[in-house]
């Protein structure tokens, strides 16, 4: 895909305040990473170099150079999770997706990420499946979310 | 026939909208009406029903006590197991004093019929009767403080954006709620986003600012559904926009989503990232209040800070000034959270104890183990030792035990902790997050990591930890900002109260 291709997603967000990040947030959604050629649209359009555009996707953990699979698994890492046992549930996590933190399956289908709360502490352990909430799981719990998530 | 129902991140994350939906399909008559959270996670999902206008509840509900609820007659009677009686003889809401978040739980968020009608937009109506300067003299008398954690008094800074001149000022709403154990500002946005937006216009109205902003994290999806869905219905109805409430004043509110990055909590970069820059920290001076958003007088505040002005302008400075102690004035909502049996949003008067908060409305740890630990204000904030918990939560206080308030979270642990671990993860974490422009945070902490290892492999341990120590001031002394400036608090505190995890 060259760069023209992006300008639909990132045409709309120029002019816009913070309109680089709103415009990557647009590419990461629809393309599930940022590819180099929406860098370079970027770049032409806000009139910047392509190092700043690079330097800002680079610095957003939300932006990825690899694709992220279709069912993106985010389990919290945080310290109101570690009281109730997330070190051991990630590692669970690790093992029952065959991943580790940060790695996308082969088929694409699923990535495994690593995220720093989300607000659920109360009810920790707590993890996102794609945007849906889940909290308050154990291991069993972990591998019935995720199935359930592959059935849909 | 109505049933209330939270759609609340939490209540959701146990299962609130499959219990909305059995509701759907085997009472399709039946209206439901999905509000925000009480905080009381654990009897999440919560179902209300009211009746001669008294509200009872039904909790925790899983889809297969939909049946059964329906069987027991649970419109009319509290037969059922799980009744919980009606919502004002709870004694853990009954003990809280909410200010700001009083209608939680209670409304529909997204009507603003129903905001009206529970005291919503009382305090906005009052800043539109008067002057500018006198709503910064009411916001300053409140003795209202940052609720983001650095406590700094709110009319300061308001009266400075105020005294600035300048072709536009900007009110930022801080939604970047990144602490561990904190979610205040993830429950007012789905449980009552006109309070926010009603603060931001007030806000707006003191210092001459017409444009704001909230910059919300990315990772509270249904916060950003529910407040952007908020923003459509004021702009509808004349709350935002050119002619708030017929006057001929005007606001404007955009949400902001982050992408990812802890640090962006911290005003100068999360001003940077709303500009569309990388995330790193600006130099003070100047200040925000000075030169902000694209240079122009900004009023950076916490979602909280700006969700307890309505309550202030409606109810007066003195009223809201007589809650708490000492310079701690007002009330902050406390979050609970981490190994605890009734974790949730207790929002109270400062001055309340560490032990109120944890054993009181907490219950004591989940695993029924001994509690060791609390972490008070998030990942920059002290481990303190069961010890300690007859502290009160009062800045000054914990400012002298070197710990903080910080954003009102406060983590329980059981005896199960490794304070040493905990230690080594408060510098990996700062080493994930630091944007990197100082040395001290974006080198300091890898050090301190790597430091930690060694120690917890308990290699020269004595020697390993004077370096931790030294490290510790310079990153405190060296830092820009409260990242890498407060990453020893944490650590040191550990080190103080559980030294034998260390190894000494």
């Amino acid at each position: 895909m060259n760069s023209e291709a992006f300008q639909s997603i990132i045409l709309p967000w120029v002019g816009k305040v913070g309109g680089v990040m709103t415009a990557m947030r647009a590419v990461q959604t629809a393309h599930k990473h940022i590819p180099p050629d929406a860098i370079t649209c970027a770049a032409k359009l806000f009139n910047l170099s392509i190092a700043e555009v690079r330097g800002i996707v680079s610095f957003y953990d939300d932006f990825t150079n690899a694709a992220q699979g279709d069912i993106r698994v985010r389990v919290c890492q945080a310290e109101a999770c570690q009281a109730v046992g997330s070190r051991e549930l990630s590692r669970h996590a690790e093992q029952a997706m065959g991943l580790s933190f940060g790695e996308t399956s082969a088929d694409g289908q699923f990535s495994l990420e690593k995220v720093f709360c989300l607000g659920l502490c109360a009810a920790a352990p707590a993890m996102l499946i794609n945007d849906v909430p889940h909290s308050r799981f154990d291991a069993d719990r972990f591998d019935a979310l995720l199935d359930k998530a592959i059935a849909k | 026939m109505k049933i209330y129902i939270p759609l609340d991140s939490i209540a959701v994350a146990l299962g609130a909208d499959d219990v909305a939906a059995e509701f759907a399909a085997v009472a399709p008559a039946m209206q439901i009406v999905r509000t925000g959270s009480r905080g009381m996670s654990w009897l999440e999902p919560l179902v209300e029903v009211e009746r001669n206008g008294v509200r009872y509840g039904f909790g925790p509900i899983a889809v297969r006590d939909v049946v059964s609820l329906m069987a027991k007659n649970f419109m009319e009677s509290d037969e059922h197991d799980l009744a919980l009686g009606s919502m004002d003889s709870i004694t853990w809401l009954k003990r809280q004093q909410r200010l700001i978040f009083a209608r939680c739980g209670i409304t529909d968020p997204l009507s603003l019929v129903d905001y009206k009608a529970h005291n919503g937009l009382a305090g906005l109506r009052k800043a539109l009767a008067v002057a500018p300067d006198n709503i910064v003299d009411e916001v300053t008398t409140s003795g209202l403080r940052g609720r983001g954690g650095a406590g700094f008094p709110a009319g300061i800074k308001w009266k400075t954006v105020a005294d600035q001149t300048a072709p536009q000022k900007y009110i930022v709403c801080n939604a970047d709620e990144g602490d561990s154990g904190t979610f205040a500002d993830r429950m007012i946005l789905e449980g009552d986003p006109f309070l926010l937006i009603e603060g931001m216009i007030i806000a707006g109205l003191a210092t001459g600012a017409t444009q704001g902003f909230v910059y919300l994290r990315s990772e509270y999806p249904i916060a950003a559904n529910i407040f952007s869905e908020a923003l459509k219905i004021a702009y509808a109805n004349n709350l935002l926009g050119d002619t708030i409430l017929g006057s001929d004043k005007s606001f404007t509110i955009e949400l902001f989503i982050g992408a990812g990055a802890y640090i962006c909590g911290e005003e100068s970069s999360l001003l940077n990232s709303l500009e569309g820059k990388r995330g790193e920290v600006r130099a003070k001076p100047p200040i925000p209040a000075i030169a902000g958003l694209f240079d122009q007088p900004t009023l950076v505040h916490n979602t909280i800070s700006l969700c307890s002005v309505p309550v202030i302008l409606a109810k007066g400075a003195p009223y809201y000034r007589d809650f708490g102690m000492g310079k701690s004035m007002g009330t902050m909502p406390f979050q609970i959270a981490g190994n605890v049996k009734h974790g949730g949003l207790v929002e109270c008067a400062f001055g309340v104890t560490l032990r109120t908060l944890v054993e009181d409305f907490g219950g004591g740890t989940r695993s029924c183990r001994p509690l060791r630990a609390v972490q008070v204000g998030g990942p920059l904030g002290a481990y303190l030792p069961a010890s300690m918990l007859d502290l009160p939560m009062d800045y000054e206080t914990l400012a002298a035990r070197g710990a903080g308030v910080g954003h009102g979270g406060v983590v329980v642990f059981d005896d199960t902790v490794n304070l040493a671990e905990q230690a080594r993860y408060a510098f990996e974490f700062c080493a994930h997050e630091s944007c990197g422009k100082c040395t001290p945070c974006r080198i300091g902490a890898v050090r301190g990591a790597e430091t930690m290892e060694k120690i917890i492999a308990g290699e020269d341990v004595a020697d390993n930890i004077d370096l931790v120590r030294d490290l510790c001031y310079t990153m405190e002394d060296g830092s820009l900002c409260a990242m890498g400036g407060m990453t020893p608090i944490p650590v040191r505190s550990a080190l103080e109260h559980f030294a034998k995890d260390f190894g000494v």
